[in-house]
């Protein structure tokens, strides 16, 4: 199972059909505070890498949630939606925000893999 | 940037896993590891201790010194019994808040509590107007705990029972864990609560035979402003300004009629004139309250629109209410549409959010009035 990471700390896990799921990290999570309202896109949508996708906000922030890759938006989480604390309490399982068709996996090889995130959190 | 300055409290509060952040020119703890949701309900349920040490303390001593302070807020202070508290504001000649504070009087003189981020000012300011009239006393080596919550009196209690005897805006002198305080039965949560002023060596001490009672926790800054937003309580730099007057931010309450047009000491403080046209004719904005029944949080900034989408006041205070789990805010909005149950709009990301104009506070206040 291959899981990469974004500046903006997201993850995406590529799934074998040509798709990956996306989320916000445990550190993403934890600079937040508990999350208390997600925005998510519609299903269907198409995105280009960084637009805003969506937003996470948490009791005394807002923060958007980027488009990782190009893509179509397939299939969004709703129980997020229902219990935003999924964020904080599972954030790279339960907590998952969208998935999303990827339209050009070769954009895949500039997003981090853990070992190289890791190195970006202890360097921020 | 300026060196961020510290409370008495600052290693207790690492020590106990807070996350610090900048506020008022100091490094403050915006949460412990339990996070703000949690705090905030623990404090609504049990009691909560908050660090408040970066107010500014300050005595105002001498005969005339609550006649001098008349001359720089709308309150009456000449009237104010020994040991009773009172709120106040500071105002400009235009009318506009300068800061707000909290006036107890004691035996020989007032005891004063202005905002973190104003109090170099204020200080200045109460020189420079009435040091010629009374002494002007900062007290830089006080630290102030509040202690907020139903069972916050049960806590005290078992360090002094004195404390109960106590009614809400009212104070005394205790002796807690063996140190000399000074505390008034107030706060800025809307529960039943103490804010406590001791010597700062002996804060951690104080802090800890408190943090020992099994009903309390200690609170940080991110639950503070959720508590004082359901309370409906003005944040000051916020909710008012220099750019807003007492009758536009919805505190009239505050200004006795002795101070109004007709009563015995009226006017007399700056920007009076406008203050009185105001309580006579109203203003033509009004701060109100606004609460949503869908789940986005409107935040600071949101602008307040009527159903055409014309423009008619802003959000000056924001968030999830997390006692009320609905989005609440405190907006100044134009007064044909500050009346409540008036349906409005906030701007979120260019989204419409559907709330109401309603009274505050938003969660019923529980004070302690005897």
């Amino acid at each position: 199972m291959t899981i990469k990471y974004t500046p903006d700390h997201e993850w995406l896990q590529i799934e074998a059909d040509g798709t990956a799921i996306v989320g916000i990290t445990h550190h993403a999570q934890d600079a937040l505070g508990d999350v208390v309202f997600v925005d998510l896109p519609a299903v269907g949508a198409s995105f280009k890498s960084k637009d805003v996708a969506g937003v996470v906000e948490s009791v005394k922030a807002a923060a958007d949630v980027y488009m990782p890759v190009d893509g179509e938006i397939t299939e969004v989480n709703e129980a997020l939606r229902d219990d935003p604390a999924l964020a904080n309490t599972d954030p790279t399982g339960a907590g998952w925000f969208f998935k999303v068709k990827l339209a050009n996996p070769a954009q895949l090889d500039a997003l981090m893999d853990k070992t190289a995130y890791d190195e970006l959190l202890k360097n921020a | 940037m300026s060196e961020l300055l510290t409370t008495p409290l600052h290693a207790l509060h690492i020590e106990l896993g807070a996350k610090m952040v900048p506020f008022g020119g100091y490094d403050m703890p915006v949460q412990y590891a339990s996070g703000i949701l949690a705090e905030h309900k623990h404090t609504r349920a049990a009691a909560g201790l908050f660090d408040v040490s970066h107010m500014g303390q300050v005595l105002l001593s001498g005969p005339g010194a609550d006649a001098a302070l008349e001359t720089l807020v709308p309150v009456d202070i000449v009237d104010l019994p020994v040991f009773k508290q009172r709120y106040a504001l500071f105002t400009n000649d235009q009318g506009g808040i300068l800061d707000d504070l909290m006036v107890t009087r004691r035996e020989n003189d007032l005891f004063v509590v202005v905002n973190a981020a104003c109090k170099t000012q204020d200080i200045a300011h109460l020189q420079a107007k009435i040091g010629h009239l009374c002494s002007v006393t900062p007290l830089p080596d006080q630290a102030l705990l509040a202690l907020q919550g139903p069972q916050a009196v049960t806590a005290l209690a078992r360090l002094n029972e004195g404390v109960q005897k106590l009614v809400f805006m009212t104070g005394g002198h205790f002796v807690l864990d063996g140190i000399d305080c000074f505390v008034t039965r107030s706060g800025y949560t809307g529960e039943d609560g103490f804010e406590i002023s001791a010597p700062a060596d002996k804060a951690v001490q104080l802090a800890r035979a408190l943090l020992a009672q099994p009903e309390v926790k200690p609170i940080g800054l991110g639950a503070r402003d959720t508590l004082r937003l359901e309370a409906g309580l003005c944040l000051y730099g916020h909710d008012i300004d220099t750019t807003t007057t007492p009758v536009e931010g919805s505190l009239t309450w505050a200004i006795q009629k002795v101070r109004r047009v007709g009563g015995a000491r009226a006017g007399g403080y700056p920007g009076a004139a406008v203050v009185d046209t105001q309580l006579a004719q109203g203003a033509a904005r009004k701060r109100v309250g606004l609460i949503s029944t869908e789940r986005m949080p409107v935040r600071e900034g949101a602008k307040v629109v009527d159903a055409s989408g014309a423009e008619i006041g802003l959000v000056t205070s924001g968030s999830l209410g997390p006692s009320l789990n609905q989005p609440v805010a405190l907006a100044y909005v134009s007064t044909a549409h500050a009346a409540v149950g008036t349906p409005v709009f906030a701007l979120v990301r260019d989204k419409k959010v559907p709330m109401a104009v309603t009274s505050t506070p938003f969660v019923p206040n529980r004070y302690h009035r005897g």
